[in-house]
Formats: structure tokens, C-alpha cells, sequence
């Protein structure tokens, strides 16, 4: 018998299961439960793009790309960039990966020594951590605060920075928060960064989901910022292509270089396929990308104003698609409540804690499903909440 | 209010308060949005989407097309208006193409209608012709499929 225990990696085997899958796994046996627990978009990929990736296997083109990405759509990456978020990049600053996900490994990889520091704000995305943390590095948290909107603030970053520090991990647009980060949030961030060497991995793989008269910045468009910034975006969530597999860096020349020759050994190049078709999203799918952010939006309002009426106190998010209420008042962790909220009206929402400590108290719920959906998984909620006196 | 006309389109059976939310209103801006609508003939009527055939009850649809001939005194618009008048008629729509005025109707059986066809519109005097296709099978109507819900099958993935 091979004792698999001695065979695996210490660092494989002290990674931590995501919290999300453990109630994913539990809703998944209950055959009438409904979920506001997933954190991809319910709307199918536009026409147009699966279009073009039909026409680019019809045409057969089914190799390898260059190991960077398909020039054509690196070169359509920075004119989206610099024509959405005011960031100029030339091709040679932009590897084409396989989701964000990849690109926020590679980074890291890139950028971190043993022993350094990265800051990671939180709560946010369960990937940041695991990664640092194989890669030898030393995750640093900053726990943000709903009174600060779940921004990071200079302050605590100031506080948190030490002659380790390598990397800082600017989650904005955030999940699970919705918390975004505005040009003076960012300005003062980077007032403390300019005099340091630290780099910046920014992940905006929601900025495009930026509701109200608010937009989106990315950091790299501050004075001084690029050179130490490295971009992060892809396809899942602006375009709902998360099966697709596609996403982006952009920084500076040396760090994608450096991520390219990491991603060239594992990787070799990202799904032909879907390179083809995210060139058309980016060339032409802005008014797709409007209609889905349309319905997003009413649907936040909707699910925000009951989940206040119902006395679960919600923070009205900026951007992503997920609301973070404060579940504080029900006298319940947030594992407790999710618990039995899936076991005594089987609807299956996900602990804050999963997203790190200081997202305890809260849970979060996605509002990437149709009205008529949220409309009763929140009445079940509101029963859940009458019934128990809370 | 164009808004609150894509909310309505799709979400008509919500309370009013959860409407006034998504459209960030108090719910009685919403209430007299509504009213406006209604008033001013923007919103005609609110439609149950039955599935006859799933609730076992017989019921035919047909769509007819007719041509009919316009005269000066009586243009496409009075000849429809007369179709319209029938209550077995649901829909009267003017079309472009190889016929004048597309008719659809429904019956409890193919007799009917094949009845209510040959009594009631044929011998009207500007109907020319008309031509009666039966519905077999719906399988999307108003926007809404008829062959079951799409099973969410994302995962989570995080
Ligand atoms: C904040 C954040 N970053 C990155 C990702 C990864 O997305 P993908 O790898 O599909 O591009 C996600 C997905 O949930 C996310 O929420």
C-alpha cells in the first residue's frame, strides 16, 4: 500500500479546501435547493463570440498560438485598455493566459521570493493566498472595514508594509464585498508605493461591473504607477466566458517576460479557440457588455433593498455582482447561518469567513441569476429569518 | 419610463415594491408610472403564459393568412379593425410580404376553427383568400420556452 500521506508535497497537502466547495457540496445534495452561490454570470456568452470561435474551428485553426497569445488580440488588449481605462501598452506588455486566475499565479510567481511579504486585503478572492503561499511567499492580510466601504486605506497599508514586503494584491472591484476603490482611494494608495519598491498585482477582472455614474480605474493609470503595477483582467465575467477560459497581464516588459517564461513551461499557450473569439468581444461586444451590466444593476437594487428591509444589514456595492451582507445581528456565525438557512429553507449562500477572517459576520450572495430566482431564494430568506425571531 | 417598461415586459407579477427597488424609486413613483402607462396605452394588458398542453386541456391554434382588398372607403386599417372585432381572434397584425393581414386565432378543436374560418372571415367582402396553418406544438412564446426550464449546471468554482 502506498501511504500517500508521506508521498504527497507538504505544500500540497497543507492547503486549505476552499470554504465555497464545502457548501457547494452540501447544497449539491439537496435536490430542491436553490443557490445564490455561484460566482460566475448566468448569461450565456454573446452570439457573436461563440460565432467567431465556430468560424475559427471551421477554419481550422486548431494549433498552438504564439506562447504570448495571438498577436492580433494582444494588440486589440491595448487599444481596449488604453480606450476604456486610459492605460498605454504596447504588445510586448501583455501575456494572454489561461483565465485571470493563471495570470494572478504567474505574477506572484514572478514577483516572490521565499520569504517575502505579500499584502493581501481581505476579505477578498480565496486564490491569493494558496498561491503565495506555494510559492514560498508570506501572505500579510489587512482585514477592511464595511465603515471604509472595503477599501484598503493608506493607513493600514502603511502600517502593514515591512522592508519584506514584495507585493501588494489590489482587489478591486471585490469579491465578495462589491467594494470598489475610486481615483483619490487609489491616489493615496499610490502616494504610499511611489517611494518603495513594491509592485502592485491589481486584479480587475470586474471593471467592467461598475454600477451608477462610477467607473472603473486602474491604478497603472496614476502617475508612476505602470512600472509597478501588473494588470490583471480576462474575459469570464465582462463577456460571461468563464468556460472559456481566457484572460490577460499587462505591466511592465521585464515582469511579463519573466511571467511568459513560466507560462511557456507550463501552459505552452492559451486556448486557440477562445483567443479567436475574444478578439471579436473586444472589438465588438460594448453594447452586450452595457445590456448584461443594465440587468446587474436592477438586480442589485432589488436584492439590496430587501435584504435591508428584511433587517440584514447590506452594504450597497460599487461593482462585481455580489452583496456582502452583515449577519452580525442574528447573533450567528456566518457558518451557522449558512448552515441552517440551506437546511431549513435550502437555500444555499456562502460564509464570509470563506474569503478570509474578516469576512466573518458577513455572507455573501450572488446576484448572477434571474430576478425571478432571487425574488424567492430572498422570500426564503425572509421566512428563515421570521421563523427563527432573528 | 422606458426603464420601467423593460422591468414590466419581463417581471409584471412582482410587487410593486421590488419593481420601485430595481428602478431605485419609492414605490409610489412606481405606482404612478404605472398608471401613466397604462393610461396613455403603453401598457395594453398583462398576458398568462398557459400551457394548454401541459395542463391536459385540448385547445388549437391557428395563424391564417389573409389577403384582403383595400378600397378607398375602406383601407387595410378598417378591414383589420373588423377582424379584430371578433372574439375568437387574438392576434391582427398588418404584414410586409406575399400577404396582407396575418390572423391567429384559438378553439377548442381543428372544427372550430375550421368553422369559424369558413362562416365568419372568408365571407367578409374584402377578404380575398385566406390560407389556415394549425399550431402543432409551442415551444417558445413571449420570450419564454416551453420545454422546461434550463437547469443551472455552474458550479462553484472559487
Ligand atoms: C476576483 C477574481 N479574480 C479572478 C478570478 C478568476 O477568473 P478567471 O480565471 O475565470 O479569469 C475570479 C473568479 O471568480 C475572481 O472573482
Amino acid at each position: 500500500m502506498m501511504d500517500y500521506d508521506r508521498i504527497l508535497s507538504k505544500k500540497a497537502t497543507e492547503m486549505r479546501p476552499s470554504g465555497i466547495r464545502k457548501f457547494f457540496n452540501l447544497a449539491a445534495e439537496m435536490p430542491h435547493c436553490i443557490s445564490l452561490g455561484v460566482g460566475e454570470p448566468d448569461f450565456r456568452t454573446p452570439w457573436t463570440i461563440r460565432d467567431t470561435a465556430i468560424a475559427a474551428l471551421e477554419q481550422g485553426k486548431t494549433r498552438y498560438t504564439a506562447n504570448a497569445g495571438l498577436r492580433e488580440l494582444r494588440e486589440e488588449v491595448c487599444r481596449y485598455l488604453k480606450r476604456r481605462f486610459a492605460l498605454t501598452y504596447q504588445n510586448e506588455n501583455v501575456l494572454v493566459t489561461v483565465g485571470g486566475s493563471e495570470a494572478i499565479d504567474l505574477a506572484i510567481r514572478a514577483l516572490v521570493e521565499p520569504g517575502e511579504e505579500v499584502i493581501i486585503p481581505e476579505p477578498c478572492f480565496v486564490c491569493y493566498e494558496p498561491i503565495t503561499t506555494l510559492t514560498g511567499g508570506v501572505p500579510v492580510h489587512i482585514a477592511t472595514k464595511e465603515e471604509d466601504e472595503f477599501r484598503l486605506t493608506p493607513e493600514e497599508l502603511k502600517c502593514a508594509i515591512t522592508p519584506k514586503t514584495k507585493l501588494l494584491i489590489l482587489p478591486y472591484p471585490n469579491n465578495p464585498t462589491g467594494g470598489i476603490m475610486r481615483r483619490e482611494d487609489l491616489e493615496a494608495i499610490a502616494e504610499v508605493l511611489r517611494e518603495t519598491d513594491i509592485m502592485v498585482l491589481s486584479d480587475e477582472i470586474y471593471s467592467e461591473l461598475v454600477y451608477g455614474e462610477e467607473r472603473h480605474v486602474s491604478i497603472a493609470s496614476l502617475p508612476g504607477m505602470a512600472e509597478r503595477t501588473v494588470v490583471i483582467n480576462g474575459f469570464s465575467k465582462t463577456y460571461a466566458m468563464t468556460g472559456w477560459r481566457l484572460g490577460y497581464a499587462a505591466g511592465p516588459k521585464a515582469v511579463i517576460s519573466a511571467m511568459t517564461k513560466i507560462h511557456q513551461s507550463c501552459i505552452m499557450s492559451a486556448p486557440t479557440t477562445s483567443q479567436y473569439a475574444a478578439i471579436t468581444a473586444l472589438k465588438s461586444c460594448d453594447e452586450a457588455v452595457e445590456a448584461m451590466r443594465t440587468e446587474y444593476s436592477r438586480r442589485k437594487r432589488l436584492v439590496v433593498k430587501r435584504l435591508n428591509e428584511m433587517g440584514l444589514h447590506t452594504f450597497d456595492p460599487k461593482g462585481a455582482f455580489y452583496v456582502f451582507p452583515c449577519i452580525k445581528s442574528t447573533g450567528l456565525s456566518s457558518e451557522e447561518f449558512c448552515e441552517r438557512l440551506l437546511h431549513e429553507k435550502e437555500v444555499a449562500i456562502v460564509p464570509g469567513g470563506a474569503f478570509g477572517e474578516s469576512g466573518e459576520g458577513y455572507v455573501r450572495i450572488s446576484y448572477a441569476y434571474s430576478v425571478s430566482h432571487l425574488h424567492t431564494a430572498l422570500n426564503r430568506i425572509e421566512e428563515f429569518l421570521t421563523e427563527n425571531g432573528i | 419610463m422606458e426603464e420601467f417598461l423593460r422591468i414590466m415586459e419581463k417581471n409584471a407579477r412582482l410587487p410593486l415594491e421590488e419593481i420601485a427597488a430595481m428602478l431605485d424609486q419609492t414605490p409610489e413613483e412606481t405606482a404612478a408610472l404605472m398608471d401613466e402607462a397604462e393610461e396613455k396605452g403603453y401598457i395594453h394588458g398583462y398576458e398568462t403564459l398557459v400551457d394548454w398542453d401541459q395542463a391536459g386541456v385540448n385547445r388549437v391554434e391557428a395563424m391564417i393568412e389573409l389577403h384582403v382588398s383595400p378600397r378607398k372607403s375602406c383601407g387595410f386599417d378598417d378591414i383589420a379593425q373588423n377582424i379584430a372585432a371578433f372574439n375568437e381572434v387574438d392576434n391582427v397584425y398588418l404584414m410586409s410580404g406575399s400577404y396582407d393581414l396575418m390572423v391567429t386565432i384559438k378553439g377548442h378543436n381543428f372544427q372550430e376553427i375550421a368553422l369559424f374560418v369558413a362562416q365568419r372571415l372568408s365571407p367578409l367582402d374584402d377578404v380575398i383568400s385566406t390560407a389556415t396553418s394549425f399550431v402543432l406544438k409551442t415551444y417558445k412564446r413571449a420570450g419564454r420556452t416551453y420545454f422546461g426550464e434550463e437547469i443551472d449546471d455552474r458550479e462553484w468554482n472559487e
